[in-house]
C-alpha cells in the first residue's frame, strides 16, 4: 500500500544527510565534549560547529544558542526562567489562547503560583489584534510570549510588529518558533526577539534535541541544574549526535529555504484548491490569505463527520494526517485552537490537518484528492448530522475562551 | 489502539442507515463531546426484527453502534433492554480505556429507541 505522510507538523523523517552526519558520533566519536582528553576534544568542535549552523539559520551569534532536549523544554525554560528572574519587576505575562500546550500549561502553572496571565484572543481567522496586545501591557508585564507560527492552522503571527511593540514598552519577547523555523525565514534580530525556541525533529533532525536563542544579556533563572554545560545555562551532558544532526538540518534548511517554500507551497495550494472545489461543506481553518500561513499547512473541517474516524479511514489508504477532534487530542474537548477561533464545535471535531513536506510529490496530492471525497461521503452517509432537518445544536457560544483581556 | 473486531466493525459497519416509519427511534450524545448515535428499530410481536444506526463519532463510536445492531436483532424487547454498554464493548474484545466513557453509548441509544417504541405502542 502507498504510504503518504502529510503530518510533518507533528514530526518529520530524519534527513539522510542528517543521519549520515550523526552516525560517527555513535561510534568512534563517542566522547563527552566537556572532557579535556582526546575523546572529548574529538567532539567538542562538532557541538560548536552545530551552534554556528543554528545561529546562521536564525541570524544570531553562536554564543546566543543553547542546546536543549526539545521544544517544550525551551518554552518551559523561557517562561519559568523569566518569571523567576524578573519577579521583582512584575508578575504579569501576556500570551495567546492558541499557543502550544508547552506554553499554555506553563502559564497555567505560573498562575497557580501568583502570576497573572493574559491570554489574547484571536479572531475567526485565527489572527491577533495587535492593539489589544499593546493595551494588555502594564507596568507589571515581564514577558510577551507569542508563537511564530501556529501548529494547527499554520497561521503566521506578525512577529516583527510584535517585536516593535515589545521594544517600545521594553517587555521581554519570547517566541515558540518550532513550526516556523525551516519553513519560512526566521530572523531573531530583525524581529527584536529575546528568546526563540527550535525543535530538531520538526526540521529533519531526530527527536530529543532542540535549541533556544537567548539574546545576549537576557537574565534567565536556570531550569536544569547540574553541570556547567552551555555556559551554565543548561546542565546535562550534550546529546552530541542529536546536536550535530540539528546543526546539519539547520544548514540544509537555510540552503533550501526558498526552493522548498515554493515547492511545498505549490503542493499545498493544489491540495487546498482541490479539496475546496471537490468536497462540499468544507471549511478552511486559518487565515484565508495563504501568504499569512506556513507554506506546508492546510487545516480544513469536513462538516458532519468526526476527525478520528476520518483519520482512520485515511490511514487504511496509507494517508497520514492529523485532527483536532477530542478523540485525537487526548482530552474531552476538541482543539483549543479551533475553540479560540470560535469554530463551531462539530467543525472543530472534524478539523483535519495536512502538513506537507519536501518529500511529498504532486502524485501524492493527486492520490489524496482521489481517495478523500469518497471517504468523506461514506462517513457522511453514516452521520446523523448529515442532511439533518433540525439545526445541529451548540455553536460559537460554547467555545472555550480561556480568559478575556 | 483498537482490537481487530473494532476495526472490522469500524471499516465494515453493519446496518448503517435509517428505517422508514421506524417503530422506535433513539438518539444519545451531543456534538460537544463529539459523539452522537441514532438508532432506528423495527419491532414485530415484541421481537426486534431490524435495527439501523447513524453515528457521528470516532472509530469506537461507529464500531459499538455497528455491534449493538447485530446484538439486538432477533432479541425480544426485554432481552434488548438488559444489553449493556459493557457487553457491547466486550463483544468487540474491549475498547481502549479512554474510549470506555465517551464513545460507548450504543446500548444507551438502543434503550432510548426501545423507550420510544414503548411510548408509541402503549
Amino acid at each position: 500500500m502507498k504510504q503518504i505522510y502529510m503530518d510533518n507538523n507533528a514530526t518529520t523523517r530524519v534527513k539522510p544527510e542528517v543521519l549520515d552526519a550523526m552516525l560517527p558520533f555513535f561510534k568512534e566519536q563517542f566522547g563527552n565534549p566537556s572532557s579535556v582528553h582526546w575523546a572529548g576534544r574529538m567532539v567538542s568542535g562538532a557541538v560548536e560547529k552545530a551552534r554556528q549552523q543554528v545561529a546562521d539559520l536564525i541570524n544570531c551569534s553562536p554564543a546566543e544558542v543553547v542546546f536543549l532536549s526539545c521544544g517544550s523544554e525551551g518554552d518551559n525554560y523561557a517562561i519559568k526562567g523569566t518569571a523567576d528572574a524578573l519577579k521583582e519587576k512584575g508578575n504579569h505575562i501576556i500570551t495567546t489562547a492558541v499557543e502550544h500546550p508547552a506554553v499554555l500549561e506553563t502559564c497555567e502553572h505560573l498562575e497557580k503560583n501568583g502570576y497573572d496571565v493574559t491570554y489574547l484572543k484571536v479572531d475567526r481567522d485565527g489572527m491577533l489584534d495587535l492593539q489589544a496586545l499593546e493595551d494588555a501591557i502594564t507596568d507589571k508585564t515581564i514577558l510577551l510570549s507569542v508563537m511564530w507560527a501556529n501548529n494547527e492552522t499554520g497561521n503566521l503571527f506578525p512577529i516583527e510588529e510584535i517585536g516593535k511593540i515589545a521594544k517600545k514598552y521594553k517587555v521581554r519577547f519570547h517566541t515558540d518558533a518550532v513550526q516556523a523555523v525551516g519553513k519560512i525565514p526566521v530572523d531573531v534580530q530583525a524581529c527584536n526577539v529575546d528568546m526563540a525556541v527550535i525543535s530538531g525533529h520538526k526540521i529533519g533532525a531526530p527527536k530529543g534535541v532542540g535549541a533556544m536563542y537567548i539574546r545576549r544579556g537576557t537574565r534567565l533563572t536556570r531550569f536544569m541544574h547540574g553541570g556547567h554545560q552551555e555556559r551554565n545555562r543548561r546542565a546535562g551532558t550534550h546529546n552530541v549526535a542529536g546536536i550535530v544532526g540539528l546543526g546539519v538540518a539547520c544548514e540544509l534548511a537555510k540552503k533550501n529555504l526558498e526552493s522548498e517554500y515554493e515547492y511545498v507551497r505549490k503542493l499545498r495550494d493544489k491540495l487546498e484548491k482541490g479539496i475546496l472545489e471537490t468536497v462540499p461543506d468544507v471549511k478552511l481553518n486559518g487565515h484565508p490569505n495563504p501568504d499569512l500561513r506556513l507554506p506546508n499547512t492546510l487545516n480544513v473541517s469536513f462538516n458532519y463527520i468526526e476527525g478520528e474516524s476520518l483519520l482512520l479511514y485515511f490511514d487504511m489508504k496509507g494517508i497520514a494526517a492529523s485532527s483536532g477532534s477530542a478523540c485525537t487530542s487526548g482530552s474531552l474537548e476538541p482543539s483549543h485552537v479551533m475553540g479560540a477561533m470560535c469554530v463551531d464545535v462539530v467543525l472543530a471535531h472534524s478539523s483535519t490537518r495536512f502538513s506537507l513536506g519536501a518529500d511529498n510529490t504532486e502524485e501524492d496530492i493527486d492520490y489524496v484528492l482521489q481517495e478523500l471525497p469518497p471517504i468523506v461521503q461514506r462517513l457522511r452517509e453514516m452521520s446523523p448530522l448529515y442532511n439533518r432537518d433540525d439545526e445541529t445544536p451548540l455553536t460559537c457560544d460554547e467555545c472555550r475562551v480561556i480568559r478575556r483581556v | 489502539m483498537y482490537t481487530d473486531k473494532v476495526m472490522d466493525h469500524f471499516s465494515n459497519p453493519r446496518n448503517v442507515g435509517e428505517i422508514d416509519n421506524a417503530d422506535g427511534v433513539g438518539e444519545v450524545g451531543n456534538a460537544s463531546c463529539g459523539d452522537i448515535m441514532k438508532i432506528f428499530l423495527k419491532v414485530e410481536d415484541n421481537i426486534i426484527k431490524d435495527v439501523k444506526f447513524k453515528t457521528f463519532g470516532c472509530g469506537a463510536a461507529i464500531a459499538t453502534s455497528s455491534m449493538v445492531t447485530e446484538m439486538a436483532i432477533g432479541k425480544t424487547i426485554d432481552e434488548a433492554l438488559i444489553l449493556t454498554n459493557e457487553a457491547v464493548a466486550e463483544a468487540l474484545d474491549g475498547l481502549p480505556p479512554a474510549k470506555m466513557h465517551c464513545s460507548n453509548l450504543a446500548a444507551d441509544a438502543l434503550h432510548e429507541a426501545i423507550k420510544d417504541y414503548k411510548e408509541q405502542h402503549s
